[in-house]
């Protein structure tokens, strides 16, 4: 078993394509490494040069907003899906 | 007194409307104490319009292209894909003019945003938001096809009267209030309709005008209302790449740490990308000995003051404030 990550289409460019990708269960702080670590040009949009993700980046585990959980150490546990969602609506 | 006598009297610019356009054009005088002293930076509030935001002017200019050319007429709905300031213009101006709106945009747009857009009146269709505003786009013009009679679909990024209005109306006031003496203009693009029609109208009147794009440095921002021209799937069709003398990136982080000292030293709270065209018009005015440099306030703050940036630092802005 593992977990999904669905990829928003603005950074799949960066994920070879994909609209989403497999990696194993662990916190959200492990699963975007094991991300980055795969795919580091998509990493590059979501860090800054801190090491810590952006502002304005949303992760939502499930339906729930990881900043209404436990930040990137909510716990992802197997077959849940983990989505990067795009930080704005578009707004034009 | 009769109605007529007194409706004689009263301002010509008496319906909402007449509101359209006609905005300030406000000196940034210290949100930057270290500029050379030949060089002022001036910035449009396009707030100021009854919508509160730049995208009056198109949406009215394409409103009324579209009833000039018979495709807009009473009972017809005004339908379009955007998440942002058009929609509000749409249904604004729809509401003053006596038209239905049907905008379609990704489920993840502000709960502020969709409270203002049914508010108005108008019909909101919600589209998968890891597709971004692309699918919103796909979506309305499926909607379109099937009942091409029930629509009028202005179809933002591609009608010329979208440029159009800023050819006629924001370069023409930029012009004026400056004096004719505006040297740069700086504007992100979105639909590009902004950039397109003010950098064309400054270019018939001086063809020396150096006209600069804004865009984040990459397809993942939050500089909302501002499209990433490198890697969009659908490029507006108004949008002609080679009138930029130069394109200008701004990190999101910058854009929300001009925002906060705007706000600070100007007492301006303006939007998101409005702060990302200051960055960037900064930017420029720095590196002139002397000139005159224009960009656009697109909106105020109204719209986005649950977003954390106004009060979170994001570790690399550098405020210094």
């Amino acid at each position: 078993m593992a977990v999904t990550v669905t990829i928003p289409t603005a950074l799949r460019q960066y994920a070879d394509g994909n609209a989403s990708v497999s990696l194993a269960a662990g916190s959200v702080g492990q699963i975007l490494a094991a991300l980055s670590e795969q795919y580091p040009q998509l990493g590059r949009h979501l860090y800054n040069d801190q090491g810590t993700l952006r502002s304005f980046v949303n992760i939502y585990v499930g339906d729930e907003d990881i900043r209404h959980l436990q930040g990137i150490e909510t716990p992802v546990p197997d077959g849940e899906t983990v989505s990067i969602i795009p930080a704005i609506a578009g707004g034009i | 007194m009769s109605l007529r006598v007194f409706e004689e009297r009263i301002d010509r610019r008496s319906t909402l409307i007449d509101l359209v356009g006609n905005t300030p054009l406000l000196r940034l005088a210290r949100i930057d104490p270290d500029l050379p002293p030949g060089v002022a930076v001036y910035a449009k509030a396009e707030w100021y319009n009854p919508g509160g935001s730049v995208k009056d002017r198109p949406a009215l200019w394409m409103i009324r292209d579209g009833e000039r050319r018979g495709l807009l007429r009473p009972g017809i709905r005004i339908a379009d894909a955007t998440s942002g300031n058009t929609g509000i213009a749409y249904a604004t101006l729809g509401a003053a003019l006596g038209y239905q709106v049907t905008l379609a945009m990704p489920a993840n747009a502000s709960p502020e945003r969709r409270r203002i857009l049914r508010s108005l009146g108008a019909e909101v269709v919600l589209t998968d938001p890891l597709e971004g505003m692309d699918a919103a786009i796909r979506k309305i013009r499926t909607l379109v096809q099937e009942h091409p009679e029930r629509y009028f679909y202005p179809d933002q990024y591609n009608n010329p009267a979208n440029p159009r209005a800023h050819e006629e109306s924001t370069g023409p006031e930029i012009w004026a209030q400056t004096d004719g003496r505006v040297t740069h203009f700086v504007a992100a693009l979105g639909t590009s309709g902004t950039f397109m029609g003010i950098g064309r109208f400054l270019r018939t009147r001086n063809p020396a005008v150096r006209l600069i794009a804004v865009q984040p440095d990459g397809p993942y921002h939050a500089l909302e209302g501002v499209k990433h021209m490198a890697s969009t799937t659908l490029v507006p069709g108004i949008y002609d790449p080679t009138l930029a003398d130069a394109t200008i990136e701004v990190r999101s982080e910058e854009a929300f740490a001009m925002a906060r000292r705007l706000a600070r030293t100007e007492g301006l709270m303006v939007g998101v990308s409005a702060a990302a065209n200051v960055a960037a018009a900064l930017r420029v005015a720095r590196d002139l000995r002397e000139g005159v440099v224009v960009t656009i306030l697109c909106d105020g703050a109204a719209k986005y003051l649950s977003d954390r940036f106004w009060e979170d630092g994001d570790g690399q802005d550098g405020e210094g404030i």
